[in-house]
């Protein structure tokens, strides 16, 4: 399988990042980059990542289970991940958050039907100090409220 | 219209590190905003010092690491052995996972080639070849900032196979992690560096003999190294005159939660909790009291309203049985529910738990669950002494510290805030078993 | 080389080489410190915190597994606060562990029961809702619940670490993290099971054994595996003569705990339905059953028969029965039928290399000495495939040794991964390419060298000729095929050789001359598979008697057929590849059979021949003081020990007959004829060769 150019030149600077014989350590990189370009860490994506750093298939297992942000589940055009825990949480994260789950329809890792918003309750995401935070793939968006939260559903609904 | 994440400066900060965050800007610092500012001059300086006098510098400023632990940073660069003959590695830890830490982002959103210039530093110091920065997948905004930076910077000749004209080849770039708070743990960080799960490594050997690929390295958080460059511009002793003794230079300080002016703004160490969260902070929003603050991210036992009138520097908040940890500062009003808080927090730990130690896996689910039915009012007296004991059990006997990271709030706030917590159970009194039989499961 | 240290371990002094592990200090010490993560031979976790002590002058407890003995040290593992934190920790294991003790595979040997036993509370505070995740079958012999599972990471090292195969990960974190297979949702790798062995829970259970038994309700009975020539001590499990399952978790024998696919789960062609519980006779051309006494009396007359006109007897020994059946088969051919028409399968040049190395002492390397060797050269074998035991035995000596193996085979082989060099050549070229190790293998200060079957003749006069020529002390082991593969040659199942390589007089036929003759009047098959493929003796007249487990395509052809035991079922000693002996004991019992020795010797008397007592240690004493190189000391095997035997002198003037080397060129999971009735290995067959080529790119 190929990447687009612009991924496939990534990833060849990126290999070059690590010593001699330890490409490894672009694994992760690499299936976070090519989730986002492909939607999910497809078994195709597993075989041909294992491929080119010369790994066992079970090495990137591995590492697909334990990371939060990699899926091989596709998510939707917009994943949302609104952040609950203690500052967001003390300054209405939570209410955000079930705000979103009425509002899309779903509940947390869910999908909609029409593919276009997952949601998603996450850990801190560093952004305490503007709290609540949330993100949009990887768009943040700060100081947070329902009604905020609904003119965002709405701008992006118009985007398609 | 990007919004800017800076805020108008305080009179009472001391502004060092964050020297070019001009209010409102939204932009980072290029290259030439940078050279035009001084930038790049403190590794033109420390090109002309020896290794050993670098170290030296960073020595005297009492440069604590700004991750959590407070290690001081010039020993640690200290036990790096130059003369061994596998390349050493300097890593950026950017991982910034602590629950209420935001500052690592505004030092790399803001002014990337500091964070390169310090890295540069304390790679000349102990002579490495090469470095990474380990971003947290979520920053991805911020690892392509620093991706440009790191351009602008090979371009003009401070990376890359020549730096400065030495002859001296130094590589870095960045390396994004992909969602997990065990990898701003030093060794997990490591591990993730190189393609595997993040579970930490034994330790001894420490990073400084074997690090990243097993070879030397330093290991830093961010304003760790931001800090660097203006050690070696006016010298170790102008810095750690900023602090107080032992706690050198500023500090940035994440304020959160129920407060009137949430920022990151940038304190002499060892200013008076009080008046960061009162003068700078603007006091407690909605003009309500204080309850408690939490002084040094998730991990930091708790501290009760009365107990905040202390010096803010490692020792002193280390005195009060908490830590300055991350730097991040969160402020809880009077109406804070502590049973949430506690639950909250014990989800967070479960969840991030890598799984490697028995008593961190399974010590953190316990928790979790405990303190999830405490929160749905159905706990009993006797939880609280088996969170207090479980806590105890996982403490100091886990792999890394994330078990303590979770044992030491959990048993501080069941301590603190019994009274609170013991009031929630006898309020859902209907509800609860007859004395002496065994409470309801929930989940 | 090692400086000592003295620490002190519950007031008691002990003086250890510096960097030992406390947990390692301690055992020698007598003292006895809890773990389950910590696995001797294999790398350090300190992920169970069982094994935490008191370590004065450190303010935390210490993982003994992983804390270097250094000078005055003074430990405690059994203070209050140790005795504490043993406490807490099998608490919290329990909390999510299901307690289905009652019905899990591991009760009663169980060490997380063991432990919460001894060390456990008594008590449960955990009040909240377990975690789950569903059981998995990997694969037709591995079972894995991951609710059951510690976590002790020792399946994922045996499977890296001890066999190079790495088909065992970890995936997802905390409280979910499991063990996760190589292949999505099943497993591609060796099956050998060791994972399953060393689990110290019911987390991983095995395809043969599930809920089929109580450990309690079983006999343990010492047998040598059949399959392979390496000789693992298999234990076998027997309940009311029935093999339930096959293990060595004692580490007795020379395999330690290591078998393979074969020996580990290969035990079911035993109880397959197709085994011969009654001797068959032909009659009208069709072979019917009959009683013993009947087919012997039968096999008798007919015997004798053949004596009285003079025809021309040959016969065919195993490669997998006793060192005694042998024996007394070519004591039977040669006395009874006093012909030298006797021949077996042979699978290794071991004569040429015995005439090679004339009777020199210490020249033939034991398993052991794969372990201790400082260098190893593999010729012309793949031995992860043929010889898992031999294969593991060198990694570990390159793991825990650092000792390098060098490589010269025709095709990729696991050895690879870590060889110090890997040499391609065609099968019977590979002399041709030692000069390139000569350097290499000259720094060492000794060698051991494992050839294969594609070196015979002239190939292993220059082997050895090469490794003399090395100046560094040089070992060999020339690889053959099956259980007893070895003890077929030493005990003379030759045309030419008796016992102890001692030349016959008058040579007889050979294997393939036998197939060939015109005029053989009597036919003997103990336990082999000639016909194997359609052949057919040229002499079809012939009369043909065969013992054998099954109808195989030679027992098809015979006209009176014994149900014979197997190697299970039977006492007496073996002979490994390495040429060293050991002792199998009789577990299971199959209705209707009987050990090849019982029937040779109720023959031998039926015809009025002496030719002793017909029972194992009674011929094995013979054999000791008969056979040069098998005076072998009594209380080492009888005590389960492998006993060495010397390289007897060969003539340089006896033809090796290096042309009837042929392998059978069994995989991990074939076993020539033998393999085909079990089960299990038919369900299981991974691509051979496969494997390895996945995990070498
Ligand atoms: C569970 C855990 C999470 C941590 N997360 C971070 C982090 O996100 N960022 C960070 O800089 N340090 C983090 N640390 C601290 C690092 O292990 C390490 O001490 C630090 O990066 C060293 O840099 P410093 O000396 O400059 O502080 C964490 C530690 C633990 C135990
Ligand atoms: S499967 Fe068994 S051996 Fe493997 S980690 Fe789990 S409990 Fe340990
Ligand atoms: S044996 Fe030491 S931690 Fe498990």
């Amino acid at each position: 399988m190929t990447f687009s150019p612009e991924l496939e030149a990534k990833f060849a600077k990126m290999i070059g990042n690590y010593p001699p014989g330890r490409q490894k350590g672009a694994l992760i990189p690499m299936l976070l980059y090519a989730q986002d370009e492909v939607g999910a860490v497809t078994e195709e994506v597993i075989e041909e990542v294992a491929k080119r750093l010369k790994l066992s298939r079970v090495e990137v297992e591995e590492v697909l289970g334990y990371y939060t942000m990699l899926t091989r589940e596709p998510r939707g055009r917009y994943h949302i991940q609104i952040c609950t825990n203690i500052s967001c949480m003390l300054t209405g994260g939570e209410e955000l958050f079930e705000h979103a789950c009425r509002r899309l329809g779903i509940g947390n890792k869910g999908k909609t039907p029409d593919g276009q918003f997952s949601l998603e309750e996450v850990e801190c995401l560093g952004a305490c100090s503007w709290a609540p935070a949330m993100q949009v793939n990887y768009e943040f968006h700060y100081q947070m409220t329902p009604e905020k939260f609904d003119r965002l559903i709405e701008s992006l609904r118009k985007l398609q | 219209m990007k919004q800017t994440l800076l805020v108008p400066p305080h009179p009472l900060e001391k502004r060092v590190l964050t020297r070019r965050f001009e209010y409102p800007r939204t932009e980072p610092v290029w290259i030439d905003e940078y050279l035009q500012t001084g930038g790049y001059e403190a590794i033109r300086k420390a090109m002309s010092m020896e290794p050993e006098a670098i170290v030296e510098e960073v020595k005297k400023s009492a440069l604590r690491g700004r991750g959590g632990a407070g290690f001081p940073t010039g020993m640690k660069w200290s036990f790096v052995d130059r003369r061994s003959p596998k390349p050493k590695y300097v890593v950026v830890n950017a991982d910034e996972g602590e629950p209420g830490t935001c500052k690592d982002r505004i030092l790399m959103g803001y002014d990337p080639h500091r964070l390169i210039e310090g890295v540069l530093i304390g790679a000349r110091a102990i002579g490495a070849c090469r470095g990474w920065i380990y971003i947290r997948g979520e920053y991805r905004e911020y690892i392509e900032i620093m991706d440009r930076a790191i351009e602008q910077a090979y371009e003009r000749g401070f990376l890359g196979s020549n730096v400065l004209g030495t002859g001296w080849e130094f590589h870095l770039s960045t390396h994004t992690g992909a969602g997990s708070y065990e990898c701003g743990e030093e060794t997990a960080l490591l591990e993730s560096l190189e393609g595997k799960r993040g579970n930490p490594r034994l330790k001894p050997p420490f990073p400084a003999t074997s690090g990243a690929f097993q070879c030397p390295t330093i290991l830093n958080n961010v304003e760790t190294f931001c800090a660097v460059p203006d050690i070696i511009l006016n010298g170790g002793e102008w810095y750690a005159s900023l602090g107080t003794p032992r706690n050198g230079g500023t500090r940035l300080v994440c304020l959160s939660g129920h407060i009137e002016r949430p920022g990151v703004y940038e304190v002499p160490l060892g200013m008076n909790l009080l008046t960061i969260i009162n003068e700078i902070g603007g006091g407690v929003w909605k003009g309500r009291k204080l309850k408690a603050v939490i002084p040094g991210g998730s991990s930091s036992p708790v501290l009760k309203a009365d107990e905040c009138d202390i010096p803010a520097d490692y020792d002193s908040l280390a005195k009060a049985g908490s830590m300055l940890g991350s730097g991040a500062t969160v402020v809880l009003d009077e109406t804070a529910d502590m049973t949430k808080v506690l639950a909250r927090l014990m989800k967070f730990y479960a969840h991030e738990s890598c799984g490697w130690c028995i008593p961190c896996r399974e010590g953190t689910t316990w928790l979790k669950k405990i303190t999830a039915r405490l929160e749905e009012g159905l706990g009993t007296e006797r939880d609280l002494e088996t969170i207090d004991n479980i806590s105890q059990n996982m403490l100091g006997r886990t792999f890394c510290p994330l078990g303590d990271a979770a044992a030491m709030p959990a048993m501080a706030l069941v301590r603190k805030f019994r009274d609170e917590i013991l009031d929630r159970i006898r309020q859902a009194e209907a509800f609860a078993p007859a004395p002496g039989t065994q409470p309801l499961v929930v989940l | 080389m090692a400086n000592m240290v003295t620490i002190t371990i519950n007031g008691r002094q002990i003086t250890v080489p510096a960097g030992t592990l406390v947990i390692e200090a301690a055992k020698q010490a007598g003292i006895d410190i809890p773990a389950f993560c910590y696995y001797e031979g294999f790398s350090v976790q300190a992920a169970c915190r069982m094994c935490l002590v008191e370590v004065e002058k450190m303010p935390k407890l210490q993982p003994s597994c992983a804390l270097p003995a250094a000078e005055g040290m003074v430990i405690h593992t059994e203070s209050p606060k140790v005795v504490e934190a043993r406490k807490s920790m099998l608490e919290f294991l329990l909390t999510n562990h299901p307690l289905d003790c009652p019905v899990c595979d591991k009760g009663g040997e169980c060490e997380l029961q063991d432990m919460t036993f001894r060390y456990g509370l008594g008590e449960s505070r955990f009040l909240e809702i377990k975690h789950h995740a569903d059981e998995k079958q990997w694969s037709p012999l591995v079972f894995y619940d991951p609710a059951r599972c510690i976590l002790c990471y020792r399946c994922i090292r045996v499977c890296d670490e001890g066999l190079g195969v790495g088909a065992l990960g970890l995936s997802y974190r905390g409280v979910s993290a499991e063990i996760i297979p190589n292949r999505g949702d099943h497993l591609e790798c060796d099956e050998c099971g060791w994972c399953i062995d060393v689990c110290p829970v019911g987390a991983l259970t095995s395809g043969t054994y599930r809920y089929r038994s109580r450990p309690w309700e079983m006999n343990y009975v010492p047998a040598v595996c059949t399959h392979c020539s390496n000789g693992c001590k298999t234990t076998l499990s027997v309940r009311n003569g029935e093999i339930i399952r096959a293990n060595n978790r004692d580490r007795s024998g020379i395999n330690g705990e290591f078998l393979c696919v074969k020996g580990r789960f290969a035990f079911d062609f035993v109880h397959s339905g197709e085994r011969l519980q009654t001797p068959l006779i032909r009659k009208d051309g069709r072979l019917e059953p009959a009683s013993w006494s009947e087919a012997l009396k039968a096999a008798a007359a007919r015997v004798r028969a053949s004596i009285e006109r003079n025809g021309k007897a040959a016969v065919i020994g195993s490669t997998r029965t006793t060192n005694e059946e042998n024996y007394y088969l070519q004591k039977f051919a040669r006395q009874v039928l006093r012909t030298n028409n006797i021949d077996h399968h042979r699978s290794g040049d071991v004569i040429t290399l015995l005439q090679a190395l004339g009777g020199r002492e210490g020249a033939l390397a034991t398993v052991q000495d794969l372990y201790t060797c400082d260098a190893a050269l593999v010729v012309g074998a793949d031995l992860s495939q043929q010889h898992p035991l031999l294969a593991v035995q060198l990694r570990a000596n390159w793991r825990h040794h650092q000792s390098p193996v060098f490589v010269i085979s025709a095709g990729p082989v696991r050895e690879d991964q870590y060889a110090a060099r890997s040499i391609r050549a065609e099968a019977g070229t590979e002399a041709d390419r030692l000069e390139e190790l000569r350097a290499d293998l000259q720094a060492r200060r000794n060698l051991v060298i494992l050839y294969g079957p594609s070196m015979k003749g002239e190939a292993v006069r220059r082997l050895v000729a090469f490794g003399d020529s090395l100046g560094i002390p040089v070992k060999y082991v020339c690889l053959v095929d099956y259980a007893n593969s070895r003890g077929a040659l030493d005990m003379g199942l030759l045309p030419h050789l008796a016992p102890g390589y001692r030349p016959v007089e008058i040579p007889g036929m050979t294997l393939d001359a036998m197939l060939e003759a015109p005029d053989l009047d009597l036919v003997w098959v103990v336990g082999a598979n000639p016909l194997e493929g359609g052949r057919r003796f040229v002499s079809r007249d012939a009369f043909m008697i065969v013992n054998e487990l099954f109808l195989t395509e030679t027992a098809q052809q015979a006209d009176i057929v014994f149900p014979a035991m197997s190697l299970y079922e039977k006492n007496g000693t073996v002979t490994n590849v390495c040429g060293e002996v050991q002792r199998t004991k009789a577990g299971p019992k199959v209705m209707g059979t009987k050990s090849d020795l019982e029937i040779l010797g109720l023959i031998a008397a039926q015809l009025g021949f002496d030719l002793g007592v017909p029972l194992p240690d009674r011929v094995f004493e013979e054999i000791r003081r008969e056979v040069p190189g098998y005076n072998v000391p009594l209380a080492l095997i009888a005590t389960g020990g492998a006993a060495p035997t010397k390289p007897p002198a060969v003539p340089a003037e006896v033809d090796a007959q290096p042309e009837l080397v042929r392998s059978s060129g069994d995989t991990l999971f074939t076993s020539g004829t033998l393999g085909k009735y079990s089960k299990k290995l038919g369900e299981v067959i991974e691509a051979p060769g496969r494997l390895y080529q996945v995990l070498v790119p």
